[in-house]
């Protein structure tokens, strides 16, 4: 409980300070927060259901591509609409998910690492060849955020529209792993046996997770999209699902708020540290390897009762 | 495994006995559900099961415990029993409520760890248990589905006879009309507990009966110095 408070404290003083910011930071604690909703599904799959997912980019690219697609090509979802297009984004994570999970969810430790990391792949190669629809190795460019009472133009109405899912994802999440369902999946990674001999159908349960998963990744392409103005098969290449997992891996596991720690330690590093020196990418790697070796809790494992 | 027939009428206590290799895990394997049999039929409550998963067995009134303590060691022991009480029913799905607010489990858990003298220390980890500790845990999984049968594995491997005895009072203890399958090394646990014995060896029952004429039989002696 006091977690939740200290995390709506910490964003509220970020919505608070943000006018006084420039839009080069405003854009940033935006980037922060769509990689906080990615960061949060990757960790209900590892933190908390054991799974490591590396193909997490793979729905984020889903969500953008469709976001993209629909407002270049149809001119959809830049009024009202966006919010048809926040849901049909989620929709469409979730199915794809959905249709991987039927293949990723048979596999489990370093083997679903593997297969995830293959059917990411396929994502990215459908983006990076499929010319007609995806723009190719170019992408799409977007022609403006969507306008619906507010102008989401202003980077910082955008950037309060982006708190906003963050939290209603955050809250939606931390139910869902208090629940009893959120609880067999801790059980799942703890012994999946004894889940199995429990009464427990942990092939379904996983593929749920899986599914969700997914839909929270269709999130953060949606707004990942039109935070950018573009959208490249480089969002959805094998570094992204990368990042999302080492956030998880560096905020800590199994605590959701881990997710929202990293991408910030992981954004302001690369932002700030890159205009400083040219080896920041070293900076970065040492950081990841020092968290696992010394802090397998994260940082979140740095305070007490880290492990939800 | 070949040629074993076995029958539990409810509310019986039967073991299991045998050396080492005998079978005795596997046939609890078999019925239930983690492997499948290659031929014949499970039958449970009247219900021909021998194909079903685990998961749906437990929902029918069958549970078990493991001779190797299979606990989530990083859960607390309330969170344990809350875990085996949410895996039959529907609520196991539920995914907008906290599982804190389900009055019926949170009361049953209550129950069953005041029983068990566990309560005051639901908030400990269970890794941090004793051996003897986790044993009891192992068993109180097994029941917070609120069986009709109950499959034992070796509940005292591992303990020190003062526990073991401990053990065989709890089991004792336990609601009448519960069936109970017990594999058991202790002897002193085996008669304590239970009414008739079956006798495996090489994947097959050598002998049936009741504790006592097990207790006299030649045969049983001859497969336990070996001469068998």
């Amino acid at each position: 409980m006091k977690r939740i408070w200290i995390l709506l404290s910490v964003l509220a003083l970020a919505a608070a300070v943000a006018p006084f910011t420039g839009p080069f930071v405003i854009l940033l604690l935006a980037q922060i927060l769509v990689l906080g909703i990615i960061a949060m599904s990757v960790d209900l799959l590892l933190g908390y259901t054991g799974l490591p997912s590396l193909g997490q980019a793979a729905y984020l690219g889903v969500g953008a591509y469709l976001t993209a697609i629909l407002a270049t090509k149809f001119g959809f979802g830049l009024g009202w609409d966006f919010w048809l297009v926040v849901l049909m984004g989620m929709a469409a994570g979730a199915a794809t998910a959905g249709f991987f999970g039927l293949f990723a969810i048979r596999a489990s430790g370093v083997y679903f690492l593997m297969i995830t990391l293959a059917l990411g792949m396929c994502v990215w190669g459908l983006a990076y060849r499929w010319n007609s629809v995806t723009g190719g190795d170019n992408g799409i460019n977007m022609r403006g955020r969507p306008k619906f009472g507010i102008e989401l133009a202003n980077d910082l109405t955008f950037f309060y529209v982006v708190l906003g899912l963050f939290i209603a994802s955050f809250f939606a999440l931390h139910l869902l792993v208090s629940s009893p369902f959120g609880k067999s999946l801790v059980g799942i990674r703890e012994r999946e046996l004894r889940m199995r001999i429990l009464g427990y159908n942990t092939w379904l349960h996983k593929y749920i997770a899986f599914v969700i998963a997914g839909g929270f990744g269709g999130l953060a392409g949606v707004l990942w999209a039109h935070l950018n103005g573009i959208v490249s098969p480089v969002d959805v290449l094998l570094p992204a699902s990368v990042d999302a997992l080492l956030m998880v891996v560096l905020g800590g596991p199994g605590t959701l708020v881990g997710g929202l720690i990293g991408a910030t330690v992981v954004v302001f590093l690369r932002e700030y540290l890159a205009t400083m020196v040219q080896w920041w990418q070293y900076v970065l790697g040492a950081v990841y390897v020092l968290t696992i070796l010394y802090l397998p809790g994260g940082i979140m494992g740095l305070f007490k009762g880290g492990k939800a | 495994m070949r040629e074993v027939t076995l029958e539990v009428s409810p509310g019986e206590r039967k073991a299991i006995i045998g050396p080492n290799g005998a079978g005795k895990t596997t046939l609890f394997n078999l019925i239930t559900g983690v492997f499948p049999p290659s031929s014949g039929e499970i039958i449970l409550f009247g219900k021909e099961v021998t194909r079903w998963p685990p998961h749906k067995r437990t929902a029918l009134g069958m549970a078990r415990t493991f001779q190797i303590t299979s606990l989530f060691p990083k859960l607390t022991v309330l969170d344990n029993v809350l875990l085996a009480l949410a895996g039959v029913g529907r609520a196991k799905l539920v995914m907008w409520r906290p599982l804190s607010s389900y009055e019926k489990f949170q009361n049953r858990a209550r129950e069953l760890l005041d029983g068990a003298g566990y309560w005051d220390r639901r908030d400990v980890q269970v890794r941090n248990l004793s051996h003897g500790e986790q044993r009891q845990i192992e068993v109180l999984l097994g029941l917070a589905s609120d069986p009709k049968l109950l499959l034992l594995d070796e509940p005292a491997a591992g303990l020190s006879s003062g526990e073991s005895r401990e053990m065989a009072e709890f089991l004792k203890r336990l609601d009448p009309s519960l069936a109970i399958l017990l594999i058991e090394h202790d002897m002193d646990v085996v008669f304590d507990v239970v009414s008739s014995i079956s006798v495996l060896h090489f994947g097959a029952v050598v002998e049936q009966g009741s504790a006592a004429a097990i207790k006299r039989s030649e045969r049983v002696q001859q497969i336990y110095l070996g001469t068998g």
